[in-house]
């Protein structure tokens, strides 16, 4: 151990020479001059629900021009009420997308609930005020059931909701019978299951009161998830789960009830469908669990968690909304509906990667 | 008090050093902010951390250094609640603790910064400050609406930064991810100082960064030193060891080898006692 000097002082060897010229600022991470693009790319990314937003407003005006009655109090509010379910369905995904999730199993809860609920109050002849709130808890507890295989087993949520849609299905087929319950015998035995199908008009158009409960519940929800600690932490696990650990949030807790409370939010909707279906029916929103997806994604929620809004679902689901009635009164063909939201997905997805390259 | 780790030689010193038997004063005038005795931790066959030592000065920067598997990372994980040793005590201010798990280190007022520094990207500059332990609203919009008091934890957040002297945030509602990688150290260094009240540990806090912001880290460590808090470093950066420590924790073969004065010993001395090709030092030059 002669060489006592610090590495610093010793003499420089030949390879290392060339580095007395090269640059020393190694890490630069703020870009001095952007391009325009890039400016856009920025301010995009730091409001997502930008792009979601605009092309609602432009959908919009295009088809007020090209579509007859497109501009009127009553089909406006018409798409209101078309997107309700989804919309609510909708504010289920975001929360589990948001942690980096995926539920495939929101509408098969939701019709379970819904034949939960009818079957408890119409067939069995339980009073509704009871057979409500065990619709709901049903719905809690599959959603529970989620949450536990993806965070108790570290099960992907794509295989363990995907497992549990078609589970809880055959449930739906099972309990039921496969048979519908009619309109009738709701209106007879158990009214209060059609509650949210109350309509009211305000200013010559046509509300329900399912389409204002889902509005609250997105203002609800917009309040929890920016406003309180548990928001926060839905953000934080889908951002980094790693880092919301060492952070000190428990979340395996947070993942548990996110499903919890998206299974809970799909037992509502199954509350409010059965509104505005007039029945419970164990073949109905066989495509709810896509549509759901759908008005998250085009919503500008990145399926890879921690960004996105529940605003940005909302205006998803109305951008759909907005497409399919606006096709239906240019006489568009059907199949072009299917069209137009495969490429809005598209897009939406290609947006979001996009942004995503900002913090790269 | 006094220890004497009789096997310290046999493990350390070759047979033709010729050291001295050598002794690791221990001694206490002072009570150690952590001091841990005889930690163990045994993984299947393998032992990671084998009677190992620990002792933290009030005020101090203790930089721990040890060559690749020598099991200091295992060590400071179990100073910190990440790991729990198989046996041992751990003193924290002269009182007997366990650790179970990070959290309840940080409810005892220990503080971590990682290396991969456990930052949400997509969250807010204040949202990362508070992640974990936000400030809710007074009466009933926090008690019953569970609503989060944004201006508490903004003002708190402001005047973290600016006493580390992170004047160059501007805005703390910046996501993390627009950061520049300094700048994120940064944060995650003032999360960890503002909520520590007895120690903070710094794993490789330099290893990411470039020779500037390296630079402004360790400032930022001094800072953080010169405020009371005591700091265990976690570096393989010698020239940033012997700039910041007080005192070096040689770790070697799962236990502590010797703790030396950066003022008496070169770093050359230190890769070597490091790395077993020399003996420690006898215990006049070690420091307590």
């Amino acid at each position: 151990m002669s060489e006592t000097t610090a590495p610093a002082k010793r003499e420089m060897q030949d390879f290392e020479r060339v580095l007395t010229s090269s640059s020393s600022e190694l890490a630069r991470f703020d870009e001095p001059r952007r391009s325009p693009l890039q400016h856009i790319q920025h301010f995009l990314h730091s409001n997502p629900t930008v792009v979601p937003v605009l092309v609602l407003v432009v959908s919009t005006l295009i088809f007020g021009a090209i579509a007859n009655n497109f501009f009127t109090a009553f089909n406006l509010t018409l798409i209101i009420q078309q997107v309700t379910i989804i919309g609510i369905l909708g504010i289920a995904q975001t929360l589990v997308i948001l942690t980096a999730g995926i539920d495939l199993s929101v509408a098969a809860i939701m019709v379970l609930s819904t034949v939960v609920m009818g079957g408890l109050s119409v067939n069995m002849g339980l009073p509704s005020i009871l057979a409500v709130p065990i619709g709901l808890a049903c719905g809690i507890l599959c959603g529970a059931v989620n949450g536990g295989l993806v965070t108790l087993f570290r099960l992907p949520p794509f295989i363990v909701t995907l497992g549990t849609w078609k589970i809880f299905f055959a449930l739906v087929l099972w309990l039921s019978a496969g048979q519908s319950i009619r309109s009738q015998d709701i209106d007879a035995s158990a009214p209060l299951l059609k509650l949210f199908g109350g309509t009211f008009s305000l200013m010559g158009a046509q509300f329900t009161t399912g389409s204002v409960v889902m509005l609250l519940l997105f203002v609800l929800f917009f309040y929890v998830l920016n406003s309180t600690a548990w928001g926060r932490h839905v953000y934080a696990v889908g951002d980094d789960r790693d880092a919301a650990r060492l952070s000190g949030i428990d979340t395996d807790r947070v993942l548990l009830s996110v499903y919890a409370v998206a299974g809970g939010l799909c037992a509502f909707a199954g509350w409010v469908s059965i509104g505005r279906v007039g029945s419970v029916s164990p073949q109905s929103f066989f495509e709810g669990n896509l549509d759901a997806i759908t008005a998250v994604v085009i919503g500008g929620t990145s399926l890879f968690g921690g960004r996105g809004s529940i605003v940005g679902t909302l205006v998803g689901a109305l951008i759909v909304g907005v497409f399919r009635s606006g096709l239906n009164l240019s006489g568009v063909d059907v199949l072009w509906q299917q069209f137009a939201v495969g490429a809005l997905i598209i897009l939406a997805v290609a947006i979001d990667q996009w942004l995503r390259k900002v913090s790269a | 008090m006094s220890t004497t780790i009789p096997s310290q030689n046999d493990l350390a010193s070759r047979p033709t050093a010729g050291a001295p038997p050598v002794t690791t004063p221990v001694t206490d005038p002072v009570t150690p902010v952590l001091k841990g005795r005889g930690l163990v931790k045994r993984y299947g066959s393998v032992t990671a951390m084998d009677h190992a030592d620990f002792d933290l000065m009030p005020g101090e920067i203790l930089a721990v250094i040890g060559d690749n598997g020598a099991g200091k990372s295992t060590m400071v994980k179990a100073v910190c609640g990440a790991v729990v040793p198989d046996e041992g005590t751990l003193e924290l201010d002269g009182e007997a603790v366990l650790f179970r798990t990070p959290i309840e280190a940080q409810a005892h007022g220990i503080e971590i910064v990682y290396q991969n520094l456990a930052l949400s990207p997509a969250l807010s500059i204040a949202d990362n400050l508070f992640l974990g332990r936000e400030i809710r609203r007074e009466g009933f919009l926090g008690k019953y609406l569970k609503m989060l008091d944004r201006r508490k934890m903004h003002d708190f957040a402001r005047t973290k930064l600016s006493e580390l002297g992170l004047t160059t945030i501007q805005n703390i509602n910046q996501l993390v991810e627009t950061l520049s990688g300094g700048q994120r150290q940064g944060v995650a260094v003032a999360r960890a100082a503002a909520f520590a009240s007895k120690f903070v540990v710094m794993d490789e806090p330099t290893a990411a960064l470039g020779v500037k912001e390296s630079r402004r880290v360790l400032d930022l460590i001094q800072d953080v030193r010169a405020r009371g808090m005591p700091i265990v470093l976690i570096s393989h950066n010698m020239p940033h060891v012997f700039e910041l420590a007080d005192r070096i924790h040689i770790h070697r073969l799962g236990r502590r080898l010797c703790v030396v004065d950066p003022q008496s010993v070169s770093m050359s001395d230190a890769v070597a006692l490091m790395t077993g090709a020399m003996a420690p030092p006898p215990a006049a030059e070690a420091v307590a």
